[in-house]
């Protein structure tokens, strides 16, 4: 699956400058939630996010990348 | 209940059934709908007959189709018939979203400052059949058969199609050289046919309540998600002709019908939504469910599909009636340049290249914004709230908003009969789209009543050659455009000139306001080829006049021996 995402546009290097900050703040931003309101949460922070980004083929390649490999049993 | 009064439309023993000759129709259209009639007056003003079969004696029964959009509008106004639509609807272009307790944004629709119609009208369907029907009995190439049910069809012969009729006298059988079949989203033909849809039915009710009230509430359309007073998912009002309002709340799946339709439970909804101290009166209440799907193909032989009866949508968008329209007015011209023997049978192909795009695109939305409005799961739930949420403090979410994309004219980009397209760099209007709605003034005999350019371009193919003065187009190029104007298959070019009284030959736009070179993004020297539906479907920054004529081929899907490759570059 990675091997497909090689020549693509979506940036996997390492670019977060604070790498385990950001990884506690990701955390703490969901402390105090239930379930829903996390998924709530997160739906606004990928939101954000995907605004951020603005183009749309570089977060299709990430959604392909996030799904990549759940076959998903709903 | 209402204030409506049904017309009855007076049954005649058709000619089959009284001992006449039954004579063989070029066109039948079944189905006196907002389509089908809109067939009929399209085909009657390209000089084409047909008889129009219809298993009612009245206009559409209840409350339908109220927002009737600006593509329909100057459709319609071809047609002769959109001044009473516009006297008698409602004129709006703004709208607003709210979410649970507060307004998240206002929209406006309105895309040309200077347009001849408003984005929306929002007329009853029942008046706007009635103006067709009108406009229809007036006209001679017109025949409306009332009562007259078809129940099945035969179309083994190559050459036509029969249709088997019920009528009150009995039946009878009537054959024609080609069948359009607008008998709605439960249409016999299509049963008959064995064709099935593709698509998607939703499962969702919604309640509409169209009521009567005296209030000041502004013209807009208003939709809430979550509305804070009601168990209700979303709501949706509009205001329509004669002090009628239309309420929509959505009611989910599990509900009892017999009962939420009934008056009294359907009250304190109304209440809740306008206040309780406003009286109102009851002119129609019903549920829907509503599908999003498609025939896969829209002619078949000599059958072909249009409105409800190939596609059907949800509301949120008023989208099924405005697409229907645009389907009647892509066949017209087609038909009656083959019935005519301008064209080759080829070009009716064309109506299934172009509208299948056009429907599919259509459904796109619709089922985009019937996935926004009723989520399908709690993620779905979770990503659509957290939009809203955003939408509240942020305008880029506003855009993620969806309580229906409104219909727009369908752009036919990728159509067989587009061809050149050459030095634009995507400026003005693409191949495909519609000539646009701006103001323009008419020098030549009979364009008093000309203040847009569609007024002008009316149901022929056109040029638009722009240029200062007549003098300043080369001699070959002004005698080519004069030879085509007297063409087999004429094609009338206008010039378009920033100054007065610029051509004698040709007939002249005057683009005072300078709308037209703008929204065309063109310069002297530059062409556009428009079809008698004003899509464009080849333009020039200068014109090369020896493409022309391939042009003009490629528009009527008729072969060359060794044509040229339409050029692309635009
Ligand atoms: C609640 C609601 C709201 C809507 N709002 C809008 C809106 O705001 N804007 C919009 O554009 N669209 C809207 N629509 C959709 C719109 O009403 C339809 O798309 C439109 O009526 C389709 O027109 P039609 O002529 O194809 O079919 P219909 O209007 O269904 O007409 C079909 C005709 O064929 C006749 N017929 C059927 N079978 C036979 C037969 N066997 N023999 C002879 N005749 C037959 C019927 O009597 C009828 O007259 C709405 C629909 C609903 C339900």
């Amino acid at each position: 699956m990675s091997d497909a995402q090689a020549g693509g546009r979506l940036a996997t290097e390492l670019r977060l400058d604070d790498a385990d900050g950001f990884y506690e703040r990701l955390i703490d931003m969901n402390k105090g939630l239930t379930e829903q309101e996390a998924l709530h949460v997160n739906a606004k922070l990928v939101l954000l996010l995907a605004n951020h980004i603005g183009e749309s083929d570089v977060l299709e390649e990430a959604m392909a990348a996030a799904r990549a490999g759940v076959e998903g049993s709903a | 209940m209402t204030t409506y009064t049904y017309p009855r439309f007076d049954y005649v023993k058709p000619a089959e059934l009284s001992g006449g000759t039954a004579s063989r129709h070029p066109v039948a259209v079944v189905g006196a709908g907002l389509v089908g009639l809109t067939m009929a007056l399209d085909l009657a003003q390209r000089g084409i007959a047909c008889v129009v079969l219809d298993d009612d004696e009245t206009v559409s029964h209840g409350s339908r189709s109220i927002c009737q959009a600006k593509r329909t509008l100057e459709i319609w106004d071809r047609l002769g018939v959109a001044g009473k639509m516009m006297d008698q609807g409602v004129t709006w272009n703004d709208g607003r979203v709210f979410y649970r307790d507060s307004e998240l944004y206002q929209f406006n629709l309105q895309d040309i400052p200077d347009s001849k119609f408003p984005a929306f009208i929002n007329l009853q369907q029942y008046y706007v059949e009635q103006y067709l029907v009108e406009a229809a009995q007036v006209n001679d190439l017109i025949e409306l058969r009332w009562r007259n049910q078809v129940t099945g069809i035969d179309t083994a012969a190559a050459d036509g199609v029969t249709v088997h009729v019920d009528t009150p006298d009995g039946k009878y059988s009537l054959s024609c050289d080609w069948l359009i079949a607008a008998d709605g989203a439960r249409s016999t033909i299509r049963r008959e046919m064995g064709l099935d849809f593709i698509g998607e039915v939703f499962q969702d009710h919604f309640l509409i309540a169209d009521i009567e009230m005296q209030v000041d509430f502004p013209v807009e359309r208003r939709f809430w998600f979550d509305p804070p007073w009601g168990p209700e998912q979303s709501a949706l009002l509009h205001m329509q002709s004669d002090n009628k309002w239309r309420l929509d709340f959505q009611l989910g799946w599990d509900i009892d019908k017999e009962r939420e339709v009934k008056p009294e439970n359907v009250i304190p909804r109304v209440k809740r939504m306008i206040g309780d101290d406003i009286e109102f009166e009851f002119e129609w209440i019903s549920i829907y469910t509503f599908q999003c799907r498609r025939l896969e193909k829209f002619k078949h032989g000599r059958v072909f599909f249009i409105g409800d009866a190939a596609h059907q949508v949800s509301p949120f968008g008023a989208r099924g009636g405005n697409t229907g329209v645009q389907d009647a007015d892509n066949l017209g011209w087609k038909l009656g340049l083959v019935l005519n023997g301008r064209a080759p049978e080829a070009l009716l192909e064309s109506y299934d290249q172009e509208r299948v795009p056009a429907s599919a695109e259509s459904i796109m939305h619709s089922t985009r914004a019937t996935d926004f409005i009723t989520p399908k799961g709690p993620v779905s739930r979770a990503f659509r709230d957290a939009v809203l949420e955003l939408a509240r403090d942020y305008p880029f979410a506003r855009a993620l908003v969806n309580s229906g994309r409104l219909s727009t004219p369908t752009l036919l980009r990728d159509s067989p009969l587009n061809s050149y397209n050459v030095g634009f760099n995507g400026t003005g209007v693409t191949l495909g789209t519609p000539c646009p709605s701006v103001p323009v003034e008419a020098q030549y005999e009979g364009g008093d009543a000309v203040s847009h350019l569609p007024d002008a371009l009316g149901g022929g193919f056109c040029g638009l050659y722009f240029a200062e003065t007549e003098g300043d187009i080369p001699g070959d190029i002004l005698s080519g455009l004069l030879d085509l104007a007297g063409a087999d298959l004429p094609v009338s070019t206008f010039l378009v000139s920033p100054l007065q009284n610029a051509a004698s030959k040709l007939r002249g736009l005057f683009d005072r306001l300078g709308a037209v070179t703008q929204a065309l993004a063109a310069e002297p020297g530059t062409f556009y080829l428009v079809r008698p539906d004003q899509h464009v479907c080849a333009r020039w920054r200068s014109l090369d006049i020896g493409q022309l004529e391939t042009a003009l081929h490629t528009a009527v899907a008729q072969r060359q021996s060794g044509a040229e490759q339409a050029a692309s570059g635009g």
